[in-house]
């Protein structure tokens, strides 16, 4: 099967499981199980390609120009993380089928997983490091969702907060390693990488590549000192903590540092960061794990000890540390997601994964003890398991490395590590599986169904096996190792045994082994003198460096954004004119090469209104009512000024516009004080006063240099109006520029108008259930109300000329393509017809009359405009080519039919909806409770007999 | 041409030129009249003047250089001026103008 299938399988898996969530729980798990099981079978059938040593590969061009292609590639170490990742995968869903509680959303949970699992395989078939990163915050994001699985749970989500955070910025980091690394080789692909050895560790370089890379897999694994996030993602559902925390995420830190082995190790830089991070790690995840009381946080401390163990011995740099790293991350995965599930189901049926309130769990529960002792005594390194046989290898290793001149740190501190290790293991048994049997379980435990302890069990199995019997699965250990080494240096010859001879990594094994079941029978002393001692709470630390780092850009955001639009537009006034003074100053100026017009009367009436209007309004704005209404005259004189310039669509747009604004504003209005207070000093008026006549003297300058002068360039505008008709069937080049040339411009805007609206209507509906309401529905008029609430005059009025409207919305749109007009002026001539029937009648009367909702309406015209876009694919043309023809039906002129004509109806409608869901969300604000809703369009109606309201507007005021 | 449509042509040149001027005028006495009130109701009722008087102006213009291109947006301001005038009016008569 080809790779783009393996790793597009669970992504495009993840789609199923929500849908099936109705058809229940076992369908659910069963397509999830499927989908993966494809995955794993089409991986396997690559397995020949794999054994026989050669490198399979897949290949689309994706973003060439930045070196970001979609290249995968499966050898021996991607397909044995692939496995492990897939493998593991298919035990976890069996288990969480059974795990999860009823009221637990199972598609939520197997769709979080799917996009896990496509992710983890992303990342360790990719061929291109930048892909690589893609899937790596992948990874990051679905195992946030995961972890944070159990939403009501605090923990839950502060646990997952921290993950994020923690392995977002390794991520980050690794991102500037990975681009250093890609700079010096020159290319983003892993094989072209991998073969350039000699060039990356020569490079100057190489040190914060090094660096930044490392970053990126230590948060990832839970290295010191970035460990201590792991712990609180245990938080989690038991199936995570055993997908993500033994097998899978945690290891992709892990798998990194092995896929970069052959170029990044073997330097000193490498050894000391790694080794000695490695060490401190193991060291202390294994002292921390033997004092946890949790189960589960014993087991993820026991897994960063592991975690440690394996980048201690990558960090050495020598084959056999390699192979030994192979070795353990197999054994690993497989006692460690064991031991998960059976603590899971501990929890499951006693309902509490402290191990101080169990113990005696041996007779009640055989099958769970048998499972977790087994895995627990190959996680001790006791002979005859498989951890038994990589620890033995680790020891080894640990004997002939040399880590600052001296020949006893490495081993010494790896015999304390196993002998911690083994001591973890001796307590997990012994205190949760021996001892008598109590009465006090919160509740009685006993073994579950076989689905949960079937998975685990088959684990164990491998457990044995490879324990008993390692010759069997040596060939694919060499195999991995081999891909890890990628022909740097030679593979070892040492041979996985059980047996070799009294060596210094038995005695070391034996000492390990029996110092471990010292410490355990000393447990409670130990237990009273670790409680005593002072150590540091990562997650105090952690919360305590979040909270500091949030005051800081909180004072940084106050500092520069405080709020004030008076601030900003002060600061934006002044660059703006500084930098065109520095232009105007420091450029040459051409000549004149326009003479001047004259002014006619009429023009100099018009520029007189426009002055006035303006002064007006700059001294009577305090008078909010009074400047909405100089707001009209500055429209108005805007409007004939552009019908004057000969730019009719502009002047239809404005006039239409205009209304609309002025209908807003008042319906805002409503909500505030009639006068603008006096707020700020006469200090700070003055400044503004400068400003502001600063840049309207520089903007008049403007304008009368390039009255003046033609532009340097020839304008584009020469271009529209030859092409408009030619390319866009149109003689109005304003409308063809809207609807053709700019046409994808015209569409991300009705978007943004549809969410905008939808944005208002969210606003006002927050309000309406927040504390508000109550102040809202209670609100009393200030003024006494003059008038009828819905005169007949203006309801008679607004319903015979509504026809002319709708009339003239459709005459200006479909003329819109060759004479001023188009969908969007008709849009807003239409909301103004409709605007027009809500003042007349009343907002109860009007929406029981409403047949689409508003929202609908803004779809319709962003899908009708999109799918005319998406139309034009299917002649094979690029989205949004427009084309037009003619046609005649007999008794008709001939007449010209555009899809640019579709893609206007769809600026129409979002035009409508828009307009009329923000003017609506705005007038239910103002619903009152004591105003009941009047279901005649009119209060005076001669045709009806019945008395005027009592309510009506007298007995108001 | 002769010298009755010689006439004719000088007097509807006149007539428009004194038509722009006494639209005009009658504009500008509107905007007086918006700012000097005294009442609200003055006040929008002198920019609905305002508006009839736009319609003329742009009519005007249109015959002055006799194109069509200018009626829709007189049509516009025609058809839907008063609908800003009217809010306005509900507004001052009973402050929601959607109610």
């Amino acid at each position: 099967m080809s790779l783009f299938l393996v790793v597009a399988l669970p992504f495009l898996g993840a789609l199923l499981p929500g849908l099936m969530n109705t058809a229940g729980r076992a369908a659910c798990a069963g397509v999830t199980f499927a989908v993966s099981l494809a995955a794993f079978v089409g991986l396997l059938t690559n397995l020949p390609a794999v054994l026989a040593g050669e490198m399979v590969t897949a290949r689309i061009d994706w973003i060439p120009l930045l070196g970001l292609n979609v290249t995968l590639m499966l050898d021996g170490l991607g397909f044995f993380f692939a496995m492990l990742i897939l493998g593991i995968g298919l035990l976890i869903i069996t288990y969480a089928r059974f795990y999860l509680a009823r009221e637990d959303n199972m598609g939520e949970f197997f769709t979080y997983l799917l996009l896990f699992q496509g992710a983890m395989v992303g990342i360790v078939l990719s061929d291109n490091i930048l892909l690589l990163l893609v899937f790596w915050e992948l990874t990051s994001l679905s195992s946030f969702l995961l972890i944070g699985y159990w939403k009501h749970l605090p923990e839950g989500r502060q646990g997952a907060r921290m993950a994020l955070t923690v392995t977002g910025m390794g991520g980050l980091a690794m991102i500037g390693g990975m681009l250093i690394l890609g700079n010096i080789v020159g290319s983003y692909d892993l094989s072209v990488i991998l073969q350039n050895r000699e060039l990356i560790q020569g490079s100057p370089l190489y040190l914060p590549a090094l660096i930044l890379i490392l970053l990126g897999c230590f948060t990832k694994s839970a290295q010191f000192p970035f460990h201590f996030w792991l712990p609180h993602a245990m938080a989690a559902p038991t199936p995570v903590s055993a997908y993500l925390h033994s097998a899978t995420m945690v290891k992709a830190g892990i798998f990194l540092m092995a896929r970069m082995w052959p170029v990044l190790s073997g330097t000193p830089e490498w050894f000391v960061l790694v080794t000695g991070a490695g060490l401190i790690t193991m060291v202390l995840g294994a002292v921390i794990a033997l004092f946890k009381h949790d189960l589960k946080a014993l087991l993820a401390f026991s897994t960063v000890s592991h975690l440690g163990l394996i980048t201690m011995l990558l960090g050495t740099g020598t084959a056999f540390g390699a192979m030994a790293a192979v070795f353990h991350i197999m054994n690993h995965a497989t006692f460690k997601a064991a031991l998960f599930m059976s603590a899971g189901i501990i929890d499951h049926e006693t309902h509490t994964r402290d191990i101080r309130r169990l113990g005696g769990l041996r007779h009640l529960m055989p099958v769970t003890f048998g499972i977790a002792t087994l895995a627990a005594l190959s996680m001790a390194g006791i002979p005859l398991l498989n951890g038994f046989l990589s620890k033995e290898m680790m020891l080894e290793e640990a004997y002939h490395t040399v880590l600052l001149d001296s020949h006893w740190l490495v081993p010494g501190l790896a015999v304390l590590g196993s002998l911690f290790s083994a001591a973890y293991c001796f307590r997990l048994i012994g205190h949760v599986f021996l001892g008598p049997v109590r009465d006090d379980y919160p509740h009685k435990p006993h073994d579950p169904e076989p689905g949960l302890w079937l998975p685990p069990a088959f684990l164990v199995v491998l457990v044995v096996g490879i324990g008993i019997a390692p010759f069997l699965v040596e060939p694919f250990v060499k195999l991995v190792t081999a891909s890890v080494l990628g022909g740097t240096a030679e593979l070892p010859y040492q041979h996985i045994k059980i047996w070799h001879g009294l060596v210094p990594a038995l005695y070391m094994s034996i000492a390990a082994v029996v110092g471990g079941l010292i410490v355990v029978s000393a447990f409670n002393p130990l237990l009273r003198l670790w409680d005593a001692a002072p150590r540091p709470e990562a997650k105090r630390i952690f919360d305590a460096i979040i909270g500091g780092v949030v005051r800081l850009s909180e004072r940084v955001i106050h500092g520069v954004h405080n709020g004030s639009f008076t601030r900003y537009a002060a600061i934006m006034t002044v660059a703006v004119v500084a930098v065109g003074y520095h232009a105007w100053a420091t450029g040459t100026v051409g000549p004149a090469t326009r003479v001047p017009q004259v002014a006619s009367p009429v023009q100099i009436a018009g520029w007189a209104m426009l002055v006035a209007a303006t002064l007006g309004l700059v001294l009577l704005h305090r008078n909010r009512l009074l400047s909405l209404v100089l707001i009209g005259i500055v429209g108005l004189v805007v409007s004939v000024g552009f019908v004057f310039f000969s730019a009719p669509d502009l002047a239809m747009t404005q006039l239409t516009v205009e209304v609309v604004t002025i209908i807003l504003l008042l319906l805002a209005l409503n909500f505030l004080p009639n006068r603008t207070p006096i707020e700020s000093t006469v200090l700070r008026r003055t400044r503004d006063a400068v400003l502001a006549v600063a840049a309207g003297v520089a903007t008049m300058a403007l304008s009368y240099h390039y009255l003046l002068r033609d532009t340097i360039s020839p304008s584009i505008s020469e271009f529209h109006l030859a092409n408009s008709y030619k390319g866009g069937g149109g003689t109005n080049v304003v409308n063809v520029i809207l609807v053709d040339f700019r046409g994808f411009d015209t569409y991300g805007e009705i978007i943004v108008l549809g969410i905008a609206a939808l944005l208002i209507y969210a606003l006002t509906e927050a309000l309406l259930d927040g504390p508000v309401r109550a102040r809202l529905l209670n609100r009393k008029p200030t003024d006494p109300r003059a008038g009828d609430m819905h005169p007949m005059m203006m309801v008679v009025m607004t319903r015979v000329i509504m026809p002319v409207v709708m009339l003239v919305g459709f005459y200006i749109f479909l003329r819109g393509h060759n004479e001023p007009g188009g969908g969007f002026i008709a849009g807003l001539v239409v909301s103004i017809g409709f605007v027009m029937q809500y003042m007349a009648s009343g907002f109860a009367w009007t929406s029981a009359r409403l047949r689409y909702p508003y929202h609908g309406v803004i779809g319709a015209g962003v899908l009708t405009a999109g799918l005319t876009g998406i139309g034009s694919w299917f002649v094979g043309k690029p989205f949004l080519t427009s084309d037009y023809t003619y046609v005649r039906i007999p008794p008709f002129q001939e007449f010209e039919l555009a899809t640019a004509a579709l893609f206007d109806l769809g600026v129409f409608l979002a035009v409508v909806g828009a307009v009329m869901l923000s003017l609506e969300s705005f007038s239910r604000l103002a619903r009152r409770a004591h105003v009941p809703d009047v279901e005649h369009p009119m209060d005076i109606d001669p045709s009806r007999d019945d008395p005027p309201d009592p309510l009506q507007p007298r007995t108001e005021a | 041409m002769t010298d009755m449509e010689a006439l004719a042509n000088s007097l509807m040149t006149w007539s428009i030129y004194a038509a722009f001027v006494i639209v005009a005028v009658s504009q500008i006495l509107a905007m007086i009249r918006l700012y000097v009130g005294p009442s609200v109701g003055d006040r929008i009722l002198a920019l609905d003047t305002m508006f009839i008087n736009a319609i003329a102006l742009l009519v005007l213009i249109g015959i002055f250089q006799g194109t069509q291109i200018y009626f829709e947006a007189v049509l516009i301001i025609a058809m839907l001026g008063f609908v800003s005038t009217v809010a306005y009016a509900r507004f001052v008569l009973r402050g929601d103008i959607i109610e």
